[in-house]
């Protein structure tokens, strides 16, 4: 019964399509799973903006939208129609292609990169052997389509937010390849299911995960704040900061564009926690082992919906950061350590097995930790704020 | 399947077409936009050779892309770090006009 | 099976001559983006996924970005003055013509001897990464070592004079 449950998408999928001719069943069977993806992510949007909102609300002392139905559970509908019918505006001096393809690049890059995360045992789309480089690989069309938007709108906001944008992604990205390299060495796969089946063995009860490893916890926080900030989101979110730029590389943009944008940002966000809980916490695995019974789904759905609990915590209580403080915080604080996280995952991975690798790569990533930061708020790189106000 | 020597005939095309712009442009980046092109159509025939060539399994024309690649961003990389610093100096990217060697 | 060739193709080339030929460097990069994307879909249909892969990543999310800086920092996108040609550039284009016609004469002439059907190699990963690590290691020391020497230097170079001097 239990495993029934677990693959019963899979089951159903295989119902659905062996009424078709032979010929033509991986072909419905693959439509068949785009049309999954394509229907619970935007529909796992909707309920996350509502669980932001209220989320945020309860950290501030205020209520959230609790007027649209029952716990104003009806909000994201309002907003979706309140989309859909606003005058699309665009600006006289724009570049009316690049204006229009820029969000629709953004948002099919980013579904295509959910083909190769597994969302439970055997429900990815394509077990692709390249899948984690296919996965940066549409990343990295993200960064194009927002600098489309920004310079076709042809405002000085939006060329400054886009041009924010892309330094900033560019610069996380690099950390952000770097640990999920260390976890690429240990698992021996760049095919995502892989990753996940080299984590999926317990010792008693607790689970193998990369993140209760010191090079996988160091590799992890790395990756957290490099996701963080490729998501642009707070503390991170500089491009789109209402205080300073409006709102970015969209501040041209209304409607259902602008909607197209939002949806764009969530799936990222979905995306990148599904990789994250894909490499460091067992993607669909139990994180105990007399939980196995509970469906794999379950679990990996889980799993990203506490990575975004955790980007929403972090809106709610953390400041924005500089731009100037940004930037060295990535190249000064978190690509040398993501360096020295892939240095002691290779450690790790040539030590014999036992107690002392675990001291040893420990000591090491804590000691150049307390060190890194030291020297860094010494240096005034990296450090505390300085605040200099207005005559 | 596609024939090799359509993807010759494109490879060689885009190189015709890169090396044509690196030498009718004058702006220094449209320069370095024909030679990314033309270093692509040499990929492009590396990885068409590799794959119909008599062994495969071998992947020397898949490694020459790859390193073919890595270069390329490096050259990509120094070479529009000049431009920049040509532009501070002269404020132009017109290839013409830079002609000094002085600084 | 050859019609997506085709219109990738086609795709490909007129990316690249949009990139050569419009006014708007701008315009030229983001052209030169479709061109580059057209080629890692070559490439894809060349069952090379790792280099197909591996282009979209590096040409299109870094070098295009990298460009497009380029254009944005030294203003040339802003210039509407008619699109500056060479002195020499009938020679150019004659270059041009003369080296596609070399290379296109000499493909059609040696194509009987070509191999048209072989089965697709399966290469994995694994066997690639082997390779890397394996017979070419050497080569991969050497682009190691360049490409930090091209970062340190792109930093020298693009810094600001006064930075430099301090």
């Amino acid at each position: 019964m239990a495993a029934t449950f677990d693959q019963i998408f899979i089951l159903f999928r295989n119902w659905l399509v062996h009424f078709l001719p032979p010929a033509w069943q991986p072909a419905a069977g693959a439509l068949l799973g785009v049309i999954g993806i394509v229907a619970v992510f935007p529909g796992l949007f909707a309920l996350t903006t509502l669980l932001e909102r209220k989320g945020l609300g309860r950290m501030q002392n205020r209520y959230g939208p609790n007027r649209v139905g029952p716990f104003g559970l009806l909000q994201p509908v309002a907003d979706g129609l309140k989309a859909l019918t606003k005058e699309d505006v665009v600006p006289f001096n724009a570049n009316g292609l690049m204006h229009l393809l820029a969000p629709l690049v953004m948002v099919v890059t980013v579904f295509m990169s959910f083909a190769v995360l597994p969302m439970g045992r055997h429900m990815e789309l394509v077990d692709m052997d390249a899948g984690l480089l296919f996965f940066f690989a549409m990343g990295a069309a993200t960064e194009l389509s927002v600098f489309m938007a920004g310079w076709s709108s042809r405002n000085k906001y939006s060329i400054l937010g886009a041009m924010r944008a892309v330094a900033q992604m560019i610069s996380y990205e690099v950390p952000m390849l770097l640990s999920s390299v260390a976890v690429v060495m240990i698992a021996g796969s760049l095919s995502l299911p892989k990753v996940v089946a080299a984590q999926n063995h317990y010792t008693g009860i607790f689970p193998h995960w990369y993140v209760f490893t010191p090079w996988g916890f160091g590799a992890a926080l790395m990756f957290a704040i490099a996701a963080i900030a490729e998501t642009n989101r707070s503390p991170f979110d500089l491009p789109e900061g209402e205080s300073e730029i409006i709102a970015g590389y969209h501040t041209e943009y209304s409607g259902f564009k602008f909607a197209l944008f939002f949806l764009a940002e969530y799936l990222g966000m979905f995306a990148l926690s599904g990789l994250g809980v894909t490499l460091f916490m067992g993607g669909w695995s139990a994180p105990f082992s007399f939980l196995t019974w509970i469906p794999s789904w379950i679990w990996f759905f889980a799993k990203v919906m506490l990575a975004i609990c955790v980007f929403i915590w972090m809106r709610g209580t953390l400041p924005r950061l500089r731009q100037d403080q940004l930037m060295n915080f990535a190249w000064k604080f978190v690509l040398p350590y993501s360096l020295l996280v892939l240095l002691v995952t290779a450690f790790w991975r040539f030590l014999p097995p036992g107690w002392e690798r675990w001291v040893v790569c420990t000591v090491i990533l804590a000691v150049a930790y307390v060190v890194m930061g030291r020297a860094a708020f010494k240096l005034k790189r990296v450090g505390p704020r300085s605040y200099r106000y207005a005559e | 399947m596609t024939p090799l020597g359509d993807y010759l005939l494109v490879a060689a095309l885009l190189f015709a077409i890169g090396l044509g712009g690196a030498l009718t442009r004058r702006s220094a980046i449209l320069v370095l936009i024909g030679i990314e092109l033309m270093l692509n159509a040499a990929n492009l025939n590396l990885i068409a050779f590799w794959r119909y060539g008599p062994h495969p399994e071998a992947l020397t024309g898949m490694m020459f892309a790859i390193f073919s690649i890595a270069v390329a961003a490096a050259e990509a990389a120094v070479g529009l770090g000049l431009i920049i610093a040509i532009y501070r100096h002269t404020q132009t990217t017109d290839l013409d006009r830079i002609s000094r060697m002085k600084g | 099976m050859s019609i997506p060739f085709y219109l990738i193709s086609a795709l490909t080339i007129a990316g690249a001559v949009a990139a050569m030929t419009l006014k708007n460097t701008l315009h030229c990069a983001l052209a030169l983006t479709i061109a580059l994307a057209g080629i890692a879909f070559l490439f894809l249909g060349l069952d090379a996924q790792f280099v197909g892969f591996a282009q979209i990543l590096v040409y299109i999310g870094a070098v295009a970005i990298l460009v497009v800086f380029a254009v944005l920092l030294t203003r040339s996108g802003e210039s509407l003055l008619p699109a500056k040609r060479a002195r020499t550039w009938l020679a150019g284009l004659a270059i041009a013509a003369v080296t596609f016609l070399v290379l296109g004469w000499s493909v059609l002439a040696s194509l009987y001897g070509l191999p048209n059907e072989t089965a697709a190699p399966s290469v994995t990963m694994q066997q690639i990464g082997n390779a890397l690590m394996g017979p070419y290691v050497f080569p991969l020391e050497v682009v190691a070592v360049l490409l930090t020497a091209a970062t340190v230097g792109a930093v020298i170079v693009a810094m600001h004079e006064k930075a430099r001097n301090k």
